[in-house]
C-alpha cells in the first residue's frame, strides 16, 4: 500500500478526498455533525429527497451531455483531433431545429417572427407534438448537413495535418459558426417553450414532459448507437479506424467514406442533443453550446477518448457531478468543480475511466 | 511570377527586425490617419486614434511574446492565457486597493503601485508553476484542454460570490465577484503626478500649441510610451532567452522532446521554468492592459481573449519574436481596433457612405429587415446593420482568417525565418545562381 502511494501520489490524494466526500455525504444524510477541535468539520443535514432530486437533475443534464459527447468522442478518435467547434454544432443544430419547429407550428406570428424566433410561441411536446418532432428531425438533418459542409471546406483539405493544426482550425470554425448565428439571431436569449406539464412515472418520479422526452429520446439513441457499432459493418469499420487508421486503410476499409459516416452519425446526435437541451431549458441563445463544450470534453475524457460507452457514462457522471456539487458548493462554483474533475481525471487516469475498452 | 513573389518574401524575411516592425506600424498609422482625416477628426482625435492603435499593439505584442515563449519556442499549447492575465490583474488590484474604500467597492491591502505590479506578475508566474507541475506531463491537446479548464476555473472563482469579500490573514480583501474590481491606484497615477509638475505642464502647453488640446490625450500618450518601452524590454528579454543555451533546449523540446531528454536535459524542469516566465509575462501584460482602464471584471477574461492572442501569434508566425510583434500589431490594429473604431464612429462613417452611394442610414433592427433592405439595393441600410453588429462580424472574420492560415500558411508571416546557430555567417556570396 505504501509503495502504491509512492508510485501514484496523486491517485492516493484523490481517493482520500473522495472517501472524505462520501463520509460527509453519509453524515449529512443522517443529519449528524462531526466536530474537530470545536469547529464543524463534516456533516450537516440533507434530506434524502433532495439528494435524489440532485441525482435526477444530473441524469437529465448528463443524458444530453452524453449524447453530444458521443459525437465528439467519435470525431476525436477517428479523425484524431479535439474539435473545438463541437459546442457550436450543438447551437447550430438547435437553431435549425427550433426555427423549423417555429415555421411549422400554427399560430398568429408572421414569417419574420417565426424565422428569427423573436417571440415565444410556447411550444410543448404534448401541446404541439408535430412541430416538436419536425424540429427534432430538422435539428439532426441540419447538423448533419452543417458538419458535412464544414468537413468538405475545412477539415478535408487538412486530413494529413497534425492534431494541433486541426484543433486551431476548429477554433476558427467555432468562431465563424457562433457569430454567424449571433449576426442573424442576435445575442439575446429567446424563450421558445411554454411551461410543460408534469408527468409522474413509476408512481414516484415526477418530471416535466420535456425532461421525460430528453430521457427517452436520449436512451433510445444511445441504444441505437450501440447497435450500430456492434452489429453493422459500418460500426466495425469505425471501430477499426479508431484503433488504427493505417491498418484500416490497408485492410480495404474506405477511410474517407467511413469518415463521412462518422460526421453524419456524430452530427445527427449532436443536433438532437442541442435541440433537446433547449426543449428542456426553454431558452435558446447563440453561445449555449460553447459554454457546454468544456463539460462535453470532460465527459469524453472521463469516459476515455474513443470509447462510445465511455462518452455516454462520462456524460452521465459529469451531469451528476455538476448537480451533486451543489451539496458542497454555491451554485456559481459547480462548473468550476466539474472542470476540476476533468483536470484530476487527466492527471490521474488520462486514459479515462473506461479507457480499457476502445470504441465500445 | 511565383519566383518574384518568393524573392520578395525572402527579401522581407532578411530585413532587419526593427525595420519590419517600423514598416508595419507606419502602414497601420497611414490607414488610421486616412480614416480619421476622412471622417473629419481634429488633431487631438487623430493623435488619440493613433495612440490607441499603439496601445493595443503594445499590449497584444507583450502577450503574444509571452505565448511565443510557450508555444513558439517550447511547443506547449497553452490556451489558458486569459486565466493567467486574470491572476496578475486581480492580485495587483487586491494588493494596491485602498484599505477603506468607498461604497460599492471592495477593500484591498493598500500597498504601493510597484508592489502590486511585482506581486501580480509573481502571482501569475506562481500559478503557472502550480499548473505546470502536473499539466506538463500531458500530451499537446490534453494540455490545451487542461489549460483552458484552468483558466475557466480561475475566472469562475473570481466571479463567485464566495470570494467577493474575504479575509486574508485577518485583513479584509475581496475580488468584487461578478461586479468586477476597481484598480484605483492604476499605473497612470505617477503619470498624473508628472503632469501636475512644472515639466509636465510645459509638455501640456507644448502639446496644446500643436493642436492637442485635451490633456487626457497627452497623458494617455505618455502611458502608451511607457508601455512601448516595457514591450521593447520584453522583446529583448525573450530574444535573449531564445539565443541562450536555455532557449536552444526549449527549441529542442519543441522539435523532439525525447531527443532533448536523451541528451541529458531535464526537459520537465526546463518546461516548468519557461511556463513560469511566460505566465509571469502574461500577468504583467494583463496588468498593463487593464491597469490603465481602472477596472476589470471576470467578463474581461473569457477564453476568447486567449484565442485573440493565439490568432495574433499565428498571423505573425509562432517561433519568431518579430513575428509576434508584427502579428500583435496587425491583429490589434486591423482586427481588434478597426471594427471598434467603426462601431464608435458608425454615425459619421454612415453619413459619408450615404453621401457617396445614397440610401438610408436608419439601422434595420433585425437581420430579415437588413436583408430586405439589401434586396431593395439599399446598401447603406445593410451596412448600418453590419456596423451595429460589427462585434459579431469581427469574430467571423477572425475565424475565417484562422482557418485560412491553418490551411495555407500554418507558419504565419515570419514562422520560418532562418535561425542560424552558427557564429559565422553561412550565407552564400552574392551573385550566385539559385539552386532551384
Amino acid at each position: 500500500m505504501l509503495g502504491f502511494g509512492r508510485q501514484r501520489p496523486w491517485l492516493t490524494l484523490v481517493v482520500a478526498f473522495c472517501v472524505l466526500l462520501v463520509v460527509d455525504l453519509v453524515l449529512k444524510l443522517l443529519g449528524t455533525e462531526l466536530f474537530v477541535f470545536g469547529t464543524k468539520a463534516l456533516g450537516g443535514s440533507l434530506a434524502p429527497a433532495a439528494l435524489t432530486a440532485f441525482v435526477l437533475d444530473g441524469v437529465i443534464v448528463g443524458m444530453a451531455v452524453g449524447l453530444a459527447a458521443v459525437g465528439l468522442s467519435m470525431t476525436y478518435s477517428i479523425l484524431n483531433f479535439a474539435n473545438f467547434a463541437h459546442g457550436d454544432y450543438i447551437t447550430g443544430g438547435a437553431f435549425v431545429g427550433w426555427t423549423a419547429a417555429y415555421l411549422v407550428v400554427s399560430g398568429g406570428a408572421d414569417l419574420t417572427t417565426r424565422f428569427l424566433l423573436s417571440s415565444n410561441l410556447g411550444l410543448t411536446v404534448l401541446g404541439t407534438p408535430i412541430a416538436t418532432v419536425v424540429g427534432l428531425i430538422a435539428a439532426a438533418a441540419g447538423t448533419i448537413v452543417l458538419t458535412l459542409v464544414l468537413d468538405r471546406l475545412v477539415y478535408r483539405p487538412m486530413r494529413d495535418a497534425d492534431g494541433i493544426s486541426l484543433l486551431i482550425a476548429s477554433i476558427g470554425v467555432a468562431l465563424v459558426l457562433r457569430y454567424l448565428i449571433a449576426f442573424v439571431w442576435q445575442t439575446g436569449k429567446h424563450g421558445v417553450t411554454a411551461g410543460p406539464t408534469k408527468i409522474t412515472a413509476l408512481g414516484i418520479i415526477t418530471r416535466t414532459s420535456h425532461e421525460w422526452t430528453l430521457l427517452v429520446v436520449g436512451g433510445v439513441l444511445m441504444v441505437g448507437v450501440h447497435v450500430l457499432l456492434q452489429f453493422t459493418k459500418l460500426g466495425t469499420a469505425m471501430r477499426a479506424m479508431a484503433d488504427n487508421k493505417d491498418l484500416a486503410r490497408v485492410s480495404g476499409i474506405p477511410v474517407e467514406r467511413v469518415t463521412r459516416m462518422t460526421w453524419i452519425v456524430g452530427g445527427g446526435l449532436t443536433g438532437v442533443a442541442g435541440y433537446l437541451l433547449v426543449l428542456e431549458g426553454g431558452t435558446i441563445v447563440f453561445n449555449f453550446g460553447w459554454t457546454l463544450l468544456l463539460l462535453i470534453f470532460s465527459a469524453v475524457i472521463l469516459g476515455g477518448i474513443g470509447s462510445i460507452y465511455g462518452a455516454m457514462a462520462g456524460g452521465l457522471c459529469i451531469g451528476i457531478v455538476d448537480k451533486l456539487a451543489l451539496i458542497w458548493l454555491p451554485s456559481d462554483l459547480t462548473r468550476a468543480a466539474v472542470f476540476a474533475v476533468l483536470i484530476v481525471v487527466l492527471l490521474v487516469r488520462p486514459e479515462g475511466l473506461f479507457g480499457g475498452v476502445k470504441t465500445a | 511570377m511565383s519566383t518574384a513573389r518568393e524573392r520578395f518574401q525572402t527579401r522581407v524575411k532578411t530585413l532587419p527586425d526593427g525595420l519590419i516592425i517600423f514598416g508595419v506600424m507606419l502602414g497601420l498609422y497611414s490607414i488610421f490617419t486616412v480614416l480619421t482625416v476622412s471622417l473629419g477628426f481634429g488633431v487631438s482625435g487623430i493623435v488619440d486614434t493613433l495612440r490607441t492603435v499603439t496601445y493595443f499593439t503594445a499590449v497584444y505584442a507583450l502577450l503574444v511574446l509571452a505565448l511565443n515563449l510557450h508555444w513558439g519556442y517550447t511547443g506547449l499549447f497553452n490556451i489558458g492565457v486569459a486565466g493567467f492575465m486574470a491572476v496578475g490583474v486581480y492580485t495587483m488590484a487586491i494588493v494596491t486597493g485602498p484599505t477603506s474604500p468607498g461604497a460599492g467597492t471592495v477593500p484591498g491591502l493598500g500597498l504601493p503601485l510597484w508592489v502590486g505590479i511585482v506581486a501580480g506578475t509573481a502571482a501569475a508566474a506562481l500559478v503557472g508553476v502550480v499548473a505546470a507541475l502536473p499539466a506538463l506531463r500531458l500530451e499537446a491537446d490534453y494540455l490545451a484542454i487542461v489549460t483552458l479548464a484552468l483558466s475557466e476555473i480561475i475566472r469562475l472563482t473570481y466571479n463567485s460570490t464566495v470570494f467577493q469579500e474575504f479575509s486574508l490573514f485577518g485583513t479584509p480583501v475581496g475580488t468584487g465577484g461578478a461586479s468586477g474590481i476597481n484598480i484605483p491606484t492604476n499605473p497612470q497615477t505617477p503619470i498624473n503626478a508628472f503632469f501636475e509638475g512644472q515639466m509636465g505642464r510645459a509638455a501640456l502647453d507644448a502639446a496644446a500649441a500643436v493642436g492637442v488640446t485635451r490633456p487626457i490625450v497627452v497623458r494617455n500618450v505618455a502611458y502608451t510610451l511607457i508601455l512601448v518601452v516595457v514591450v521593447a524590454a520584453c522583446y529583448v528579454f525573450v530574444q535573449r532567452i531564445g539565443k541562450s543555451p536555455f532557449g536552444r533546449v526549449l527549441k529542442a523540446i519543441r522539435e523532439d522532446e525525447l531527443v532533448a531528454d536523451s541528451l541529458g536535459k531535464n526537459t520537465r524542469r526546463f518546461k516548468i521554468k519557461v511556463f513560469a516566465v511566460g505566465c509571469g509575462m502574461m500577468g504583467l501584460g494583463g496588468i498593463l492592459w487593464f491597469g490603465s482602464d481602472g477596472y476589470a471584471s471576470p467578463l474581461s477574461f473569457r477564453p476568447i481573449v486567449t484565442f485573440y492572442i493565439f490568432i495574433a501569434l499565428i498571423i505573425g508566425g509562432s517561433g519568431s519574436n518579430t513575428g509576434s510583434v508584427v502579428g500583435g500589431a496587425i491583429f490589434a490594429g486591423l482586427l481588434y481596433y478597426l471594427p471598434q473604431f467603426f462601431e464608435q464612429n458608425s454615425a459619421a462613417a454612415l453619413d459619408r457612405i450615404q453621401a457617396i452611394i445614397g440610401g438610408s442610414t436608419a439601422t434595420p433592427n433585425t437581420f430579415v429587415a437588413a436583408v430586405d433592405a439589401l434586396g431593395q439595393l439599399d446598401v447603406t441600410a445593410f451596412l448600418s446593420y453590419c456596423f451595429a453588429n460589427i462585434g459579431s462580424l469581427r469574430f467571423i472574420a477572425v475565424g475565417v482568417l484562422l482557418v485560412y492560415l491553418m490551411q495555407h500558411r500554418p507558419d504565419g508571416l515570419f514562422g520560418h525565418r532562418i535561425e542560424t546557430a552558427s557564429s559565422v555567417p553561412l550565407s552564400k556570396p552574392a551573385g550566385g545562381e539559385d539552386d532551384e
